[in-house]
C-alpha cells in the first residue's frame, strides 16, 4: 500500500499537471478566438468570389482554361495534407492522417503514384515514417498567424505541376471547422477544378437577371482564365483556415478533458490520502491504548 | 448624378473598406475605369495600383490595391484583391526594405522568364506603388 507521503506526491503532481492543462486550455480558447476571427474575415471574399466565379463559369463555358479540364490517364497525384504541427490536442492529427490514409488506399489500387505536400508537422512525420513522397513541406504556419501569400506561393507551385504534367489530379486533406465540438477530416478534389457550383436555387433568381448582362473586361474567357488559380489559392486558404481553427478548437476540447480528468484524479487520491491517514490515526491510538492496559495490568 | 455608390473593398483577411463614395476610380488590366451610381454590372481584372474614391464628405481617398478583380452593380462595387491598404496604413518603412530586396534579386537573375524574376518583379511593381501613394499627400 502507497504510503501517506507517496499519496501526497502524487497529488502535488497531478495539481501541477491540472494548472498546465488549464493553461493550455485557455490559450487555446483565446487562439480559437483569434483564428474565427481570421475565418470570418475571410467569408466575405470568399462568397463574392464563388458567385463571381459560378456566373463566369457558366457564361464561358466548357473548355475555357486547362484547369478545367479532367486527365483521361491520372497517373499522379498529389495530396495537400494540413496537420497541426503540434500535438495534445486529442485525435485531430489522427484522424487528419486516417483520412488522408483512406484516401490513398482506394487510389494506390489504380496503380497511381502519389506524393505529399504538407502543411503542419505531424502529417510531415507521418509522411515520412511511411515512406510516402514528400514533394514539399510548409511547417510554422497552420495554428499561427499566415497570410494569403502563403496559400499563393503554395498554390503556384500546384498549379505549375498541373499544368506540365507532373500532377494529374490535385487533392487537399483538411479538417472541416463545423463547431468548437465538432470537426470532421475532409478530402476535397482542387485541381482539375471540378465543376463550379452555381449559386443556390433561390439565389440564382435574384441575382441572375444581373449578370447576363455584365460587362467583361478582359473577355469572359481570359476573366475566368485569370480567376480560376485565385479560386485555387482560395481553395488552399480556406482550408489552412479551417484546420487552424479546428486545431485550437481541438485542443481546447482536449485541455478541457484532461482537466476534468485532473480534477477526477485528485479527488480519488485525496480520499485515498484521507483514509491512509485515518487508518495512521487509529493505528496509533490502538498503540496507545494498548499499552495503557498493559501498565495497568 | 444622384446619390451615392457603395464601396466594399475585401482582402481574404478582411474587409478593408466599407463605405459610400460619390465616385470611384479602379485600376483596371485594360486602364483605369471611373464608377458612379447606375453604371452597368461589369467585371474588370485589376492591376498592381491604387484604386481612388471621394467619400460621403468630398473627401478625396486612396487604397492600394495589389491586383485582384472588381465587380460592378447599379448601386454597388465590390472589389477583390489579394491585399489592399489604406494609404495611412501603408507600412513604409516594410515597403522600402521590399523595394530593395527586390531590386537587389532582379540585378542578381539574369533569365527573363524564370519564375523568380516575375515573383520580384511583382513585389517590386507592388512596392513602387505603395511608396508612391504613400508619399503623395492630398
Amino acid at each position: 500500500m502507497a504510503t501517506l507521503k507517496d499519496v501526497l506526491t502524487k497529488i502535488g503532481a497531478v495539481k501541477k499537471t491540472k494548472q498546465i492543462t488549464k493553461a493550455m486550455g485557455m490559450v487555446a480558447t483565446s487562439k480559437l478566438r483569434g483564428a474565427q476571427q481570421n475565418m470570418d474575415g475571410f467569408r466575405p471574399y470568399a462568397g463574392k468570389f464563388a458567385e463571381v466565379l459560378g456566373s463566369l463559369a457558366e457564361k464561358a463555358g466548357e473548355g475555357a482554361s486547362p484547369l478545367l479540364v479532367p486527365r483521361e490517364e491520372v497517373k499522379k497525384i498529389n495530396i495537400v495534407l494540413c496537420t497541426s504541427d503540434r500535438g495534445l490536442c486529442g485525435g485531430f492529427n489522427a484522424n487528419l492522417i486516417a483520412a488522408a490514409k483512406k484516401f490513398v488506399n482506394e487510389r494506390s489500387e489504380q496503380e497511381v503514384d502519389i506524393s505529399f505536400t504538407n502543411f503542419g508537422k505531424k502529417g510531415r512525420d507521418w509522411c515520412r515514417t511511411n515512406k510516402m513522397e514528400i514533394d514539399s513541406e510548409n511547417l510554422g504556419i497552420v495554428g499561427a498567424k499566415f497570410g494569403f501569400n502563403v496559400a499563393l506561393t503554395a498554390g503556384q507551385k500546384l498549379i505549375d505541376g498541373f499544368l506540365d504534367g507532373t500532377y494529374d489530379e490535385i487533392y487537399v486533406v483538411f479538417s472541416e471547422f463545423i463547431s468548437t465540438a465538432r470537426q470532421i477530416p475532409t478530402v476535397k478534389q482542387i485541381l482539375p477544378i471540378p465543376p463550379i457550383e452555381t449559386a443556390e436555387e433561390e439565389e440564382v433568381d435574384t441575382v441572375k437577371p444581373f449578370l447576363a448582362e455584365h460587362i467583361c473586361e478582359p473577355s469572359p474567357k481570359e476573366l475566368l482564365g485569370d480567376l480560376l488559380p485565385r479560386h485555387v489559392y482560395v481553395q488552399i486558404y480556406s482550408g489552412l483556415l479551417e484546420t487552424s481553427t479546428s486545431e485550437h478548437a481541438a485542443r481546447m476540447a482536449a485541455m478541457d478533458n484532461a482537466t476534468s480528468a485532473c480534477d477526477d484524479m485528485i479527488s480519488s487520491l485525496s480520499l485515498a490520502y484521507n483514509k491512509a491517514r485515518q487508518a495512521a490515526i487509529t493505528a496509533e491510538l490502538m498503540d496507545i491504548v494498548g499499552g495503557a492496559e498493559a501498565l495497568k495490568g | 448624378m444622384a446619390g451615392n455608390i457603395k464601396l466594399e473593398v475585401v482582402t481574404p483577411e478582411k474587409s478593408v473598406v466599407s463605405e459610400d463614395a460619390k465616385i470611384v476610380v479602379a485600376p483596371g488590366n485594360l486602364g483605369d475605369f471611373g464608377v458612379l451610381i447606375g453604371h452597368t454590372p461589369f467585371l474588370s481584372t485589376l492591376k498592381v495600383g491604387s484604386l481612388r474614391y471621394i467619400d460621403a464628405n468630398n473627401t478625396e481617398r486612396y487604397v492600394f490595391i495589389s491586383g485582384g478583380f472588381a465587380e460592378t452593380l447599379p448601386d454597388k462595387v465590390t472589389v477583390l484583391a489579394e491585399s489592399a491598404e489604406r494609404r495611412r496604413d501603408i507600412d513604409v518603412q516594410r515597403a522600402k526594405t521590399s523595394l530593395e530586396r527586390a531590386q537587389k534579386r532582379l540585378a542578381d537573375i539574369s533569365k527573363k522568364e524564370d519564375f523568380d524574376f516575375m515573383r520580384a518583379r511583382t513585389a517590386l511593381e507592388r512596392a513602387l506603388h505603395r511608396l508612391k501613394l504613400s508619399g503623395s499627400r492630398a
